[in-house]
């Protein structure tokens, strides 16, 4: 099918192109007229010096502000992607949000595939910090959706009380949520829901449209604890992925309720597989299962997803390349969340906790969410069968101090393997 | 989105219908004066610093309505926009502003000597008196759109040109982001600190970007003249001070205001005015004088009566709570104003209020002698 490049190209009929199209910068001059100085890759209209508007970072604590300094803001700040992306889009939601309680939060987001490559000087070392010092401009990260691979992954149902994995994936060709224009992101939704439509068995489901969806239909979404709302945070907003809402948002998940995809929240879809209960392997085995035929579907249309060998499937935040799985249980750890030992143990294990209701939540009572921390240069499956050792282990850890005996910190795995 | 208009050329690949925005739960002056084939014109513009009309329409796009105002639903990010997008601007301006036509002048006036009395409204029932307007600084993209450093350059020539100020209209300025906590709890404690905006109406737009960068509140000494620095506009300006002599809040907005404005102008600057528009500022519904003039007055006999609302509209009037445009009254007392901003002058406006108060508070008075108000019920202004 058409690549990106010629996608760009051909459907450029009616406005004048620069000869140069795609990544890097042009010394185009202040002298061009408008319609050059507007095209693709073009370089943008600047009335300040660099120094002038280089943001103030002093009280920040993001990946962003920790990379940003002043020279390399000079050196990419009059660059734009060929939609047009500016590195100050990219930065905003970093530049008004300084910091968060829990997390050092990224402060940046990509507006379209090409963010990556022409503000590579700025996302390279946010990248490196925020998944462990993976080099993108070397490293390689692997993708592999073999759930047969799996080990194990049926947890005790007396400690685990369900199981989920999520993704997310974007459309090649259309910009993403913090730059999308209101008719990518309806060719977004279109695309997707005809991708749908096509799944079959026990993954055949229906979609709900944001804009049209009946009182009745909300209700029971809500109940299903599926429904998503418009973005509250301001990390989300102020990186601009919540305008023109709810036009072309919805959710679609199939009838047994165990396979769901967000569409345009904050990636152009985000794909979950869930259920009640220890199941983590059947869960995953449907996870790549459903990924697969949603990609096949796709491609028979002429699309396919932005992925790429180094930065794997490309998602507006950094801390989703790679695979931008997560995969994780909610489990009852009554006794070992309370061991001073317990953030150690998942450290070592490469897992996160976070509340039940979410990133930016507290545990209730001892339940937890536990998944994987790392995204990016691990595959699915290593990351998968990660989580499921690492659950274990902790079922154990539980099991033995129910018993009142001890317990140990378990060695730290390796990270890129 | 600021100077980033090579997206808009982008969107010219798709077709107007496909861009075209869903408006139909929307409840807006935008809305209602968008339609498809204006939108088509009109997507392909944009200003010289490159505004678009999606930029001008956003926040009226991702706020449908508000429960008590018809919202303007659209803004401009820098003087040109209301040249630029006068199509769907104009009729939005007659809409809001009472049927103000595109050919209309607008009269300045602000001497305060051609005020009638307003000296003397009764402090048992007027609590306090304010005057406040905006001005944008000609030249300067306005805060939607502004750059950071066009927004710091901004407060450079604000702070530079309002340290001139000498008499009692001497004061210090206050940065957002330099303040000690002190200053900060003075400032709340004196009903001066203005906070990130939370309205979904103004954060839509863009103009609390890079908050608190280039935000600041100067105000004089005797806490009577206040200045808010990259707030919702460039400035806004407020004259304001305990009890009902309202003659005394305007002639020091006036006396202010033209100070500022020569100060100004000897660096070389001067305000966004044209005798169409008057005053230019973000909003469309702040445009002509920009003024709000108002008091908080009791009256809680007569905002009971079923007249209430009849007789507020008659006298051209507004109310609001007393914590500013989106809240309710509480107690009795209420925020009463100007509901108009263009097409009349700064002293016709402020007569308006004072004429208009002083009736209220005197039915007011005859409502708590249990005394009919009927006679005092005035004809449409």
């Amino acid at each position: 099918m058409a690549s990106n490049f010629a996608r760009i190209l051909s459907s450029k009929r009616n406005v004048g192109i620069l000869s140069l199209v795609g990544a890097g910068s042009l010394s185009v001059g202040f002298f061009l007229t408008r319609e050059q100085y507007v095209s693709a890759g073009a370089q943008v209209r600047r009335l300040y010096p660099a120094s002038a508007d280089y943001p103030d970072l002093r009280k920040h604590n993001n990946c962003m502000a920790s990379h940003l300094t002043p020279a390399l803001y000079a050196k990419l700040c009059d660059k734009a992607t060929p939609n047009g992306f500016t590195l100050d889009q990219a930065i905003q939601t970093g530049v008004d949000n300084p910091g968060h309680p829990f997390i050092k939060t990224v402060g940046m987001v990509a507006g379209d595939e090409e963010s990556y490559e022409v503000f590579a000087d700025l996302f390279d070392p946010v990248i490196k910090e925020r998944h462990n010092g993976y080099n993108a401009r070397i490293m390689k990260h692997p993708t592999d959706l073999e759930s047969s691979k799996i080990r194990g992954g049926q947890f005790d149902d007396n400690y685990v009380l369900s199981s989920r994995v999520r993704t997310g994936r974007s459309i090649r060709g259309l910009s993403l949520p913090p730059a999308c224009t209101r008719a990518e992101r309806r060719d977004v939704e279109r695309v997707v829901i005809s991708a749908l439509a096509g799944l079959k068995g026990n993954l055949a489901g229906k979609y709900y449209s944001l804009t049209e969806m009946t009182e009745k239909e909300q209700q029971q979404l809500i109940d299903d604890h599926f429904l998503f709302d418009k973005p509250v945070s301001p990390l989300l907003t102020c990186a601009g992925m919540a305008r023109d809402w709810p036009d072309a948002r919805g959710i679609w998940h199939n009838n047994e309720k165990t396979f769901l995809v967000w569409v345009n929240e904050e990636d152009h879809t985000r794909v979950i597989s869930m259920e009640k209960g220890g199941n983590m392997k059947r869960v995953f085995e449907r996870f790549c299962r459903g990924l697969q035929e949603v990609e096949h579907l796709i491609q028979e249309k002429g699309w396919e997803f932005m992925w790429n060998e180094h930065l794997g499937y490309i998602l507006t935040c950094p801390s989703n390349l790679g695979t931008g799985l997560r995969a994780g249980v909610h489990i009852k750890l009554p006794r070992l969340s309370k061991d001073p030992r317990f953030p150690k143990i998942l450290d070592n294990l490469r897992l996160q906790k976070r509340g039940t209701g979410g990133v930016d939540t507290a545990a209730v009572g001892s339940t937890f969410d536990i998944s994987n921390l790392d995204r990016l240069g691990q595959s699915e499956v290593q990351l998968v069968q990660t989580v499921i050792d690492g659950v274990n282990y902790l079922i154990e850890c539980e099991k033995r101090l129910e018993k009142g005996q001890d317990i140990k910190i378990p060695a730290p795995i390796s990270q890129f393997k | 989105m600021p100077f980033g208009n090579t997206h808009n050329q982008l969107k010219m690949k798709y077709s107007a219908e496909a861009e075209y925005p869903d408006l139909t739960k929307h409840n807006n002056h935008m809305a209602k004066a968008l339609t498809p084939a204006m939108y088509q014109r009109l997507r392909s513009k944009q200003t010289p610093s490159g505004f678009t009309l999606d930029d001008v329409i956003q926040t009226g796009v991702d706020n449908p309505g508000h429960p008590f105002i018809m919202t303007v639903g659209c803004v401009a990010g820098d003087e040109e926009t209301y040249e630029v997008f006068k199509e769907l601007l104009d009729p939005v301006i007659e809409d809001r502003h009472g049927g103000y036509k595109p050919t209309d002048k607008h009269k300045t006036d602000l001497n305060p000597a051609n005020l009638k009395g307003g000296d003397d409204l009764d402090p048992k029932y007027v609590l306090s008196s304010r005057v406040r307007t905006g001005r944008s600084i000609r030249g300067f993209c306005l805060p939607p759109h502004c750059s950071r450093g066009e927004r710091r350059a901004i407060e450079k020539l604000s702070v530079e040109a309002l340290s001139a100020l000498t008499g009692d209209l001497k004061g210090k300025y206050y940065a957002l982001k330099n303040m000690t906590e002190a200053e900060q709890q003075q400032l709340i404690d004196d009903h001066f600190l203005f906070d990130k905006p939370v309205s979904p109406l103004l954060l839509a737009s863009g103009m609390a970007r890079d908050w608190p960068d280039a935000r600041g509140i100067w105000h004089n000494d005797n806490k009577t003249f206040l200045v808010w620095v990259n707030e919702e506009d460039h400035l806004r300006v407020i004259s304001m001070q305990k009890g009902g002599n309202m003659k005394e809040v305007f002639t020091r907005f006036c006396t202010g205001l033209t100070k500022i404005e020569e100060l100004f102008k000897t660096k070389g600057h001067e305000f966004m005015w044209n005798e169409h528009l008057g005053y230019i500022l973000t909003c469309p519904s702040n445009l002509g004088t920009g003024l709000r003039g108002g008091v908080h007055v009791k009256l809680p006999n007569l905002s009971k009566h079923s007249k209430f609302e009849e007789v507020l509209k008659r006298l051209r009037l507004q109310k609001r709570g007393t914590g500013g445009v989106d809240t309710a009254a509480v107690g009795g007392v209420f925020d009463i104003s100007n509901a108009d901003r263009l097409g009349f002058s700064e002293v016709e406006l402020v007569q308006v209020v004072v004429d208009g108060v002083r009736l209220l508070v005197e039915m007011e008075k005859r409502l708590e002698k249990k005394q009919s108000i009927d006679d005092l019920i005035p004809a449409q202004k």
